[in-house]
């Protein structure tokens, strides 16, 4: 094998874990650092610059940096990075003096956004600073999109999504709300450089079972529901409540459901309940609020009675899967089971739709009916529309509509100035040594033994009363530092100088996880991973490679759990190995606050 | 600050037939020099015991004064130990040995310890075959105080201080042998290949096992002109073989030409197998290890490996025929047989 190439930004990138697996590449052991250090302010604004909605975030974020989160690997549970995202927010001083300050001199170019969620929102945050003048529409009376519409304010009190939508507003954006666009034809006619597509997958799925339209009264939409709760339009719900699908959508469906009256609340699935789509997390609460959840139950016929619902028959089934693990639901061949209920919500799922986009203007639409989108660009068929959140590829959650919304604002940029939108800046990377001293780095490298921490609820007697009321209360500050302790910063990289080994193998000997190999080397990959002196089996883990040393050996580290506890280098005679800073930033159209 | 090993260690480490992960043969974080020779010694014994499965509580490490005697509390935290006057290990050791002969017995000094001022009881303990594994963690200089050339320097290695060795050294191989020594072997402690299955070997020896380990000492003894430093040591560096220990619970399969692999079976039935790269060199043969010695020494060349083994080794407790069953755990009744049993004796001495 050739010698690993440590100069790619992306090979130290991927060894942060939680990073790497951001969509926004948020520098998460930085900010977590930053709040063990007791400076919430300098974390919120680290979390802003990448992902623009840290409280919105640390409460509602999807996660997909927990699964993939180091300290899952070497024991139970991840660090609880999205909550200490809202220690930042929560515990912060004033940053908004720290963020650029409209009006700003104006480059002459004139954007278009369509739809107010977190992506058009980023769209807008990347690229004001610059000069651009940003109109945006939305059909809401207020931004933040489906933040505002869907997210029920248990999970995210209005409060927060203002403060966040507003520091974004303020830049100068152009906000036209209830401004429902009809036509992108006429958008387009108006002139703009650039127009971007931010609006959503706005249209639930419905259930087209018998008895459906006989029972639609009291039969509801679960995403058309969840706006009107949230728009106040509706305020009440009956007495037993079924709720059906599986989904993140269900679960705030049946919360909000308990919250309005609803006493009896289920949820039917037609999957097992471990193929859920739910997250954990959600489905955890759910079922704290006295909310049974009846998997492989598929609803067969909604029962009326005189143009009364009164409930939903359903099949039972169980999943069976072929060779290929492919699933398939098959009756068990019992009874329907009937379910009493006086009003259904379906929440089976969501799906892109524009009626507003003519299909002439020279956007292809594939056989779904969906754009094509380019992935890395966003950029249509038509050069100057770039889509971006769900719009592009179909419904996902925040901070991947934020994701796009940056490198959508990339090309943009790229466009307006006449460039080549493929011909994408190189990512920031930085690389510090942290040697302080003797034993001393600029960073805890400590291993902290804790287990997770268990962020705190309000009680359930009261916030099943009031729709508004946050359930979670987040850390405090003495938890929030211990759980911050428990992230092993994988940003400090073990970084390997070959001509200074003097292979005295003290490094071998000390390192916890036996993640150091002296090795002789290997033409191939797996056979060398096989010789480890515990074999690297973790095939989405690199290993890092070095060129021979002295006696004509290899280096071998195993990325794979690594607790970047700095003890190979602490015990290294020679300082062949160096625990040193890594800072990656993703392409971004600008850094938006000022380094410093 | 990073001086505190965390507990986590790797998910897929691999368990032993006690079901215990190397972790259980750890100790204490060392408090040597980064680098030292002697931390990757304690490395290699802590993998030879979990291989073994040797159960912690089964061990006793021994040790004088000196960093290399400091090192037992880096290893094996769950045995027993005790850190002697400079010099007096082997003494301890036998007391230890005599009182319960079912323990494993480790002991671990350096060349000061044992070929300055421990040598009056070093070649006692090796003459009388005591039944322990002794380790000297050779750097040729007295670590712990700073690095005065050692008896085992060689004339003209320099350390630190800038001074060449007038003296002779000791070879504590040579010596070994000539006391009659029943198990010696020579080794460099940054080659775990090697050490490893020596430490094994040694650990399953019945008498005494001696390992001569060259161990530079990085912070005094590991210049251009040491002959101890890291990069003499390589360069100069010639194993008799490749030694395998194959403990006796486990067959042996691989197959080699002959003439090239040479078994020695242990008491326990254990094999040790040299794969030769001197057809000549037998291991078991006395006086082919003297004519190696020898050799190298000529050449300059430092020879590693297992040089010398007796296997119908006779240890301490045979040849004095003490009691199978240890003697702490003797009761009055059976130190003090009575009377009759007196009366016994005194009949059977007239
Ligand atoms: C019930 C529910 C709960 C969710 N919970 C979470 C969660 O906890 N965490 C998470 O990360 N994600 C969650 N999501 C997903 C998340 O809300 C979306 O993925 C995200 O908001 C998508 O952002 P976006 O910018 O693409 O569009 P959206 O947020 O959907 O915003 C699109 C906006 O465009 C407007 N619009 C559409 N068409 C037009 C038009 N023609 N003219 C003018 N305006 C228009 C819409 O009114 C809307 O305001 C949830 C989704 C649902 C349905
Ligand atoms: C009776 C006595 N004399 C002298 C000393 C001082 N002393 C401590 S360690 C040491 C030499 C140790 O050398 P060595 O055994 O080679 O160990 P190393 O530190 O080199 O591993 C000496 C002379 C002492 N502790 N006790
Ligand atoms: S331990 Fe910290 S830096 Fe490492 S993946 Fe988890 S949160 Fe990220
Ligand atoms: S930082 Fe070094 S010693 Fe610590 S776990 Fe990683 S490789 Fe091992
Ligand atoms: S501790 Fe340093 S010098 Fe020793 S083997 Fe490791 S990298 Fe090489
Ligand atoms: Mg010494």
């Amino acid at each position: 094998m050739k010698p690993t190439n440590t100069a790619d930004p992306e090979y130290f990138h991927k060894v942060v874990d939680c990073q790497y697996a951001c969509p926004a590449h948020t520098p998460v052991p930085e900010y977590i650092r930053l709040i063990a250090a007791g400076r919430y302010s300098d974390a919120y604004l680290v979390n802003w610059e990448s992902n623009v909605f840290p409280g919105v975030l640390g409460r509602t974020c999807d996660r997909p940096c927990e699964p993939a989160c180091r300290r899952g690997r070497v024991e139970e549970e991840p660090v609880a990075i999205c909550r200490l995202k809202r220690v930042a927010a929560d515990f912060k001083g004033e940053v908004k003096q720290r963020m650029p300050q409209a009006p700003f001199a104006k480059n002459g170019k004139k954007i278009a956004l369509v739809g107010g969620g977190p992506a058009s929102l980023t769209v807008a945050r990347d690229l004001a600073p610059q000069g651009y003048e940003i109109h945006l529409y939305d059909a809401q009376d207020k931004g933040g999109g489906f933040m505002r519409s869907q997210i029920p304010s248990f999970r995210l009190p209005e409060s927060v999504l203002d403060e966040e939508v507003g520091y974004v507003l303020d830049l100068g954006i152009d906000a036209h709300f209830n401004h429902y666009v009809e036509s992108l034809k006429d958008l387009l006619a108006k002139g703009y450089d650039a127009v971007f597509v931010g609006s959503g997958a706005p249209r639930g799925r419905d259930l087209n079972i018998p008895g459906r339209e006989e029972s639609a009264a009291n039969i509801h939409i679960g995403i058309e529901w969840l706006a009107n709760v949230a728009f106040n339009h509706i305020s009440k719900i009956g007495r037993r409540v079924i709720v059906l699908g599986g989904g993140n959508t269900a679960m705030d469906c049946c919360r909000t459901a308990r919250r309005l009256g609803g006493e009896e609340v289920k949820v039917l699935v037609r999957s097992p309940f471990a193929d859920m789509k739910a997250s954990p997390w959600e489905i955890e609460d759910a079922i704290a609020e006295d909310i049974p959840i009846l998997d492989n139950h598929v609803p067969k016929e909604y029962v009326h009675e005189n143009g009364q619902l009164k409930g939903v028959r359903f099949e039972k089934v169980k999943a069976v899967y072929d060779d290929k693990g492919k699933r398939t639901l098959v009756p068990t061949g019992e009874d329907l089971v009937f379910i009493e209920a006086d009003d259904v919500i379906c929440a089976v799922g969501q799906e892109n739709s524009f009626p507003w986009i003519e299909r002439d203007l020279g956007i292809q639409f594939d056989k779904w009916d969906v754009p094509m989108v380019d992935k890395l660009t966003f950029q249509s068929t038509l050069p100057k529309v770039f889509f971006g959140g769900d719009a592009a590829f179909g419904p996902a959650n925040i901070i991947t509509a934020v994701a796009h919304g940056h490198q959508a604002a990339v090309s943009i940029d790229l466009f307006c100035q006449g460039k080549a939108v493929g011909d994408r800046p190189a990512p920031g990377t930085k690389l510090v040594s942290t040697k302080m001293g003797i034993h001393e780095w600029n960073y805890d490298s400590q291993v902290a033994d804790d287990a997770r921490f268990a962020v705190p609820h309000a009680p359930k007697d009261k916030t099943l009363k009031d729709r508004k009321m946050e359930v979670e209360l987040g850390f405090d500050l003495q938890t929030a530092y211990k759980e911050a302790e428990r992230c092993l910063n994988c940003d400090v990289q073990t970084v390997f100088t070959e001509k200074l080994c003097i292979e005295c193998d003290a490094c071998v000997d000390i390192c916890p996880t036996d993640c150091i190999n002296f090795v002789t080397a290997e033409e191939d990959e797996a056979a060398l991973r096989a010789k480890l002196r515990v074999p690297a089996k973790n095939d989405s883990q690199d290993i890092c490679v070095s060129a021979p040393v002295a006696t004509g050996r290899i280096m071998v580290k195993d990325e794979n759990v690594c607790l970047h506890c700095g003890l190979c280098a602490e015990r290294c005679p020679t300082a062949a190995w160096d625990m040193q800073k890594f800072l990656y930033s993703v392409t971004k159209a600008s850094q938006v606050l000022k380094a410093g | 600050m990073t001086y505190i090993k965390p507990s986590f260690r790797h998910p897929e480490l691999p368990v032993n037939d006690l079901g215990y992960t190397k972790k259980a043969y750890e100790g204490a974080i060392s408090t040597l020099c980064a680098g030292c020779g002697h931390d990757s010694i304690s490395g290699a014994i802590i993998q030879a015991c979990f291989e073994l499965s040797i159960e912690p509580h089964r061990v006793a490490k021994l040790s004088g004064i000196g960093c290399s005697s400091k090192t037992p509390t880096y290893f094996l935290g769950n045995s027993h130990g005790f850190n002697s006057v400079h010099g007096r290990m082997p003494s301890i050791a036998t007391g230890a040995n005599m009182a319960n002969r079912d323990m494993i017995y480790i002991g671990v000094s350096g060349d000061g310890d044992t070929a300055s001022i421990g040598m009056g009881q070093f070649v006692h303990a090796v003459r009388r075959n005591l039944n322990m594994m002794y380790v000297v963690e050779n750097n040729g200089c007295y670590g712990l105080t700073k690095g005065q050339d050692s008896a085992t320097a060689d004339i003209g290695s320099q350390t630190k201080s800038g001074a060449p060795n007038l003296y002779e050294p000791i070879d504590l191989v040579t010596l070994a042998l000539d006391l009659g020594a029943t198990f010696v072997a020579r080794s460099f402690s940054g080659d775990k290949e090697q050490l490893v299955p020596l430490i094994k070997a040694a650990l399953s020896h019945r008498g005494f096992a001696f390992i001569d380990v060259i161990s530079p000492c990085v912070t005094f003894n590991n210049t251009g002109k040491s002959t101890k430093s890291y990069d003499f040591v390589r360069e100069h560096i010639e194993a008799t073989g490749k030694m395998d220990f194959v403990p006796m619970k486990e067959e042996i399969t691989t197959e080699y030409e002959p003439g090239n692999a040479q078994d020695v079976t242990m008491h326990d039935g254990s094999v040790m197998r040299f794969l030769k790269l001197d057809q000549e060199f037998d291991p078991t043969d006395r006086r082919a290890t003297y004519n190696a010695l020898q050799d190298a020494k000529e050449k300059g060349d430092i020879l590693t490996g297992l040089l010398y083994v007796d296997p119908a080794s006779q240890e301490l407790h045979e040849v004095i025929q003490t009691s199978q069953k240890p003697l702490r755990t003797l009761t009055e009744s059976e130190l003090c047989p009575g009377q009759k049993a007196l009366d016994a004796i005194n009949a059977g001495l007239r």
